[in-house]
């Protein structure tokens, strides 16, 4: 699996991200400077770190979404190519347009940094293969603006087209508003491209594989890109 | 001497904080009247936050040595030796006066001076910690300032990317009118590439770098050395306002030229901004700076010399840089976006020369201005001993049970899960133990290595009697250290104390800094960093006493670590340590009694050693499952403590005859621990007791989802734990004495 991380000015979970990939894959991935046009040729997985881009001044994402190298990221995206966005990377997704709706304040207005209760909506797709659906797993989350809303209509269509890829739920995978911490609509943490190649994510997969530092939940979810580039 | 600066006049140098007699010794320091520029230069060296004029003497008895030490109290933060080539940076600070004036940004740029504080050094951040004192929760400010201070410490440090792993949060009175707000930074770099203030060679370039200059903070520094009053409101504009996207751009771009070798001296810009930078720079080289501000990269317009000296805006250092590889680094800030400009050179004059426009509107003695500041030996008063107590004299009001709900839901004992849940505490993939342990840890790089980190003071002990409470912070902390399995190396410690100027508020401090010197020393555990914050007073009302202490300890193994939750049932508890029923000064006392009587409980260094050295010994054996150190609320807060974390209750033994049951539950003994064990592992951790000297009790049994003790009704552990985690939330809501 080769994969590149993309760095903005103020991003800061990418090293997380590059020694989880690392832990997982064996392998580094080449980290990426916003200026940069291109992405290095054979690149099989993009991903768009969190952090606080440009400080998540004006909007959280809205200048990354403009940086150079985002060019790239949809050319790469639009041939199929497969891009993780976590957290502030989420953000930049939509605000680049790469995936529907926005990413709103938290309801309580407030930063929350806490493990969550995930549900996996489906299993068939390129970044949750090894899980099953209906699992329920436990991954931090460490944001102030996750509360995912979208127009009804984007959500109806998000619905229907099954794009939904994990909501917040209780430990026994049940929706209940008091385990929606951040308001999100429909409970929704995750959610995918019309062709399945794009994952944009508050929760951070990438601070729960190392046994050390707590469960290792999000563990599947590399395992699972990089059992989809091997079979490929 | 220069046009259109005020007239310096009697009431002018009164505004600046200085005293007649320092005003008559800086006339013959420089043989004439000052320029204004000059003034409010002398006015930020000489002020109590930037001179340590009253402390200093006393500062001088503190242990800063130890074979481990590489750098001790001097620099921008202490350095010590964690081995395989690595040094751990830290260093704690306060920013009381700003939080509570704009509790936001005075948080934020709090935790934004402490971080650069260590990557000035050349480390990178790996850890923040802070310990917070708030005004009665019945008083009408109390809320808002934890939630501005709560949000602004989290405003910074999530975005800067570091994770806020620990602290402590309390509430009294006393800090109706000053809160504080101490800052802990804790950063890991290469043990030979250390970057330090001191300034070499002739003819250098002084570099400045970072965020431009605005009028923001001017005279901050000043603010923090004088005691409010009614109208201390009004001082908003000195606050500084931070930005963490900066600092991140400055971290990154910092380390990067320092990695590529183009740096001789570096010096962050803090309290009293580019005077005390350059000053500092020059004095601790014995070389003269001279400043062009011409040069200095400004946010707002026709900015006069005065404001440019007396800024704190944030986020800027000042580097004096290897000339050769002057493009070097250039293009590295460049490529962060952050402003590099020469603004000066260091000469061999040892004069401080600042021009402007054409004109020198300074020209001062730099080592005067710097390492000869005023140094005061304030009177002081011996503080008062008070009366110890007898725990037969002090009845139980209620029943242990209710006692026991009244103390883990109260301010001071509640989870402050409210607090920290709004810290990025998670980053960085390093957090091995997360808030609410005796001491978070943090992972070394890949491991087994690991730092062990916790801030600690007591402060109504403090108050109390400051000699047995500035020994308590410090055995707290390297007990709390201890528990996780941690070896304790050093300390870094914040001062905050009221006005000096005042014989007993100077005899609180003496005898505090007395008791950390005794300690210290009795428990191999040097400072190596820390700050003083006096004045914290309002209206002649001083706070609580509190000598903050930030302990870092060194796990060699993580599988080797303890944690506080009970792991199983049918394993052993005990209790390690005298108990003596001390209710002095408890919890108890102020909690559930409503009084706050008596001399606090003593502190036996040898005891500390000889117990926390026995507990260390059976965390590396193997033999304890769960690890407690035992603090405010005594032993069956801690047993609560430790079953609300894993939701493994407990059956706990009659307490032995001949003292009351609550004195033997809540009293506040020091050099104490509880652990649970195996059955099977019993005999051998009796036999190392027996070989240690050390007194050991059994006092209970883990099992079930209850707690259990003689002659009452057992309770739920998840309802204790219910108790526990409502009270701050309720209260940040708008409950609990409105």
């Amino acid at each position: 699996m080769k994969s590149a991380v993309l760095v903005f000015p103020g991003i800061n979970r990418e090293r997380d991200m590059a020694r989880s990939l690392k832990l997982v894959s064996g392998k580094e991935p080449a980290m990426i400077w916003h200026a940069e046009r291109e992405l290095p040729k054979g690149t099989d997985l993009v991903v768009i770190p969190g952090g606080f881009s440009y400080g998540d001044y004006l909007r959280c994402g809205a200048i990354a979404a403009r940086a150079p190298i985002m060019e790239a990221v949809r050319a790469h995206a639009a041939k199929g190519g497969l891009v993780l966005a976590v957290c502030n990377g989420f953000q930049i997704a939509c605000e680049a347009g790469l995936l529907p709706g926005v990413l709103m304040r938290n309801s309580q207005l407030k930063f929350i940094c806490k493990e969550v209760f995930l549900r996996i909506e489906r299993s068939d797709t390129p970044f949750t293969r090894r899980y099953n659906a209906g699992d329920v797993i436990r991954v931090p989350v460490a944001h102030g603006e996750g509360n995912y809303i979208a127009d009804s209509e984007t959500i109806a269509r998000l619905e229907g087209e099954n794009r939904i890829a994990f909501r917040y739920t209780t430990p026994d995978g049940k929706l209940d508003p008091a385990f929606n911490f951040n308001g999100a609509m429909g409970a929704i943490a995750g959610i995918f491209s019309e062709k399945l190649n794009i994952l944009g994510l508050m929760p951070h997969p990438e601070n729960h594989v190392d046994p050390i530092v707590g469960p290792t939940d999000g563990r599947r979810l590399f395992e699972s890109l990089i059992e989809t580039l091997e079979a490929a | 001497m220069i046009s259109n600066e005020p007239q310096i006049t009697a009431s002018l140098v009164a505004e600046h904080g200085l005293k007649p007699d320092e005003y008559e010794r800086f006339l013959k320091l420089i043989g004439r009247d000052p320029s204004f520029t000059e003034l409010g230069i002398v006015s930020a060296m000489w002020n109590e936050h930037c001179s340590y004029k009253s402390s200093k003497v006393h500062l001088r008895g503190l242990p800063t040595k130890a074979p481990w030490v590489i750098q001790g109290p001097g620099e921008n933060a202490g350095v010590i030796d964690i081995g395989d080539g690595l040094a751990c940076v830290f260093k704690m600070e306060s920013h009381n006066h700003p939080s509570f004036i704009e509790p936001y940004q005075g948080a934020a740029t709090g935790v934004g001076g402490i971080l650069r504080d260590v990557f000035t050094m050349g480390a990178r951040p790996i850890a923040c910690l802070n310990s917070l004192r708030f005004g009665d929760p019945k008083h009408p400010k109390t809320r808002a300032l934890v939630s501005g201070v709560v949000a602004g410490i989290g405003g910074y440090g999530n975005s800067f990317g570091v994770p806020t792993v620990g602290g402590s949060v309390g509430f009294h009175s006393r800090y109706d009118g000053n809160i504080l707000v101490n800052a802990m930074a804790v950063g890991l770099a290469e043990k030979d590439k250390i970057f330090y203030a001191k300034a070499t060679g002739v003819g250098r370039p002084v570099v400045y770098l970072g965020s431009k200059t605005g009028r923001d903070g001017i005279h901050g520094a000043t603010m923090a050395s004088a005691e409010f009053d009614d109208a201390s409101d009004e001082k908003r504009p000195t606050v500084q306002v931070g930005d963490p996207f900066s600092e991140k751009l400055l971290l990154e771009a910092s380390l990067e030229i320092m990695r590529k070798g183009c740096v001789i001296a570096i010096q962050d810009m803090g309290a009293a901004g580019l005077t005390c930078s350059a000053v500092e720079m020059g004095a601790k080289g014995n070389l003269g700076v001279t400043l062009d501000l011409d040069a200095v990269p400004t946010r707002e317009a026709a900015m006069t010399a005065y404001e440019m000296m007396l800024s704190e805006s944030q986020e800027r250092m000042l580097m004096v840089l290897k000339p050769e590889k002057e493009k070097e680094a250039e293009a590295i800030f460049k490529k962060w976006g952050l402003d590099f400009a020469i603004v000066g050179k260091t000469t061999d004059s040892s004069r401080f020369i600042v021009r402007y426009h054409g004109d020198v509107m300074a020209d001062l003695p730099i080592n005067e201005l710097g390492d000869q500041a005023p140094e005061y030996n304030r009177p002081f008063a011996e503080p008062k001993k008070l009366p110890t107590l007898d725990p037969k004299s002090i009845p139980c009001p209620t029943t242990i049970t209710k006692a026991l709900e009244k103390l883990i839901a109260s301010p001071d004992l509640c989870s402050k899960r409210w607090v920290w849940e709004q810290y990025d505490h998670l980053i960085q993939n390093n957090t091995v133990q997360r808030p609410g342990g005796d001491a978070a840890v943090v992972r070394i790089n890949d491991g087994p290595k690991a730092l062990a980190i916790t801030t600690d003071v007591t402060p109504r002990y403090c108050e109390a009697d400051p000699f047995e409470g500035g020994k308590q912070a410090v055995a707290e902390a390297w007990r709390n250290l201890t528990a996780v399995g941690a070896r304790p190396l050093a300390v870094t410690d914040n001062l905050n104390f009221g006005n000096p100027e005042r014989p007993e508020i100077m005899g609180q401090f003496v005898y505090c800094v007395r008791g950390i010197s005794e300690a210290c020393k009795a428990l191999d555990f040097p400072v190596v960093s820390g700050n003083v914050s006096l004045y914290n007073e309002t209206n002649g009302r001083g706070i609580l006493p509190t000598p903050t202490i930030g302990g870092v300890g060194l796990l060699d193994d993580l599988s080797k670590m303890a944690t506080l939750a009970f792991k199983t049932e049918g394993e052993a508890i005990l209790l390690i340590g005298d108990t003596k029923g001390w209710l002095g000064q408890s919890a108890f006392l102020a909690t559930v009694i409503g009084r706050e009587e008596g001399a606090p409980p003593p502190v036996d260094l040898a005891l500390e050693k000889r117990n926390g050295d026995f507990v260390r010994t059976l965390i590396q054996a193997g033999h304890v499952t769960a690890v407690h150190d035992l603090s405010d609320g005594g032993l069956l807060v801690a047993l609560t403590e430790m079953a609300m974390a894993s939701n493994v209750g407990a059956a706990l033994d009659n307490p032995p005859a001949g003292l009351p049951p609550h004195a033997f539950w809540f009293g506040e003994d020091q050099a104490r621990y509880a652990v649970s064990a195996k059955p099977a592992d019993l005999p051998k951790i009796e036999a190392l007791a027996a070989k240690s000297g050390v007194s050991l009790r059994r006092v209970g049994t883990t099992g079930g989802h209850q707690l259990t003790l003689a002659g009452e009704n057992p309770i739920l552990v998840s309802s204790l734990r219910a108790l526990h985690e409502s009270w701050l939330p309720d209260y940040m809501a708008g409950g609990h004495g409105r």
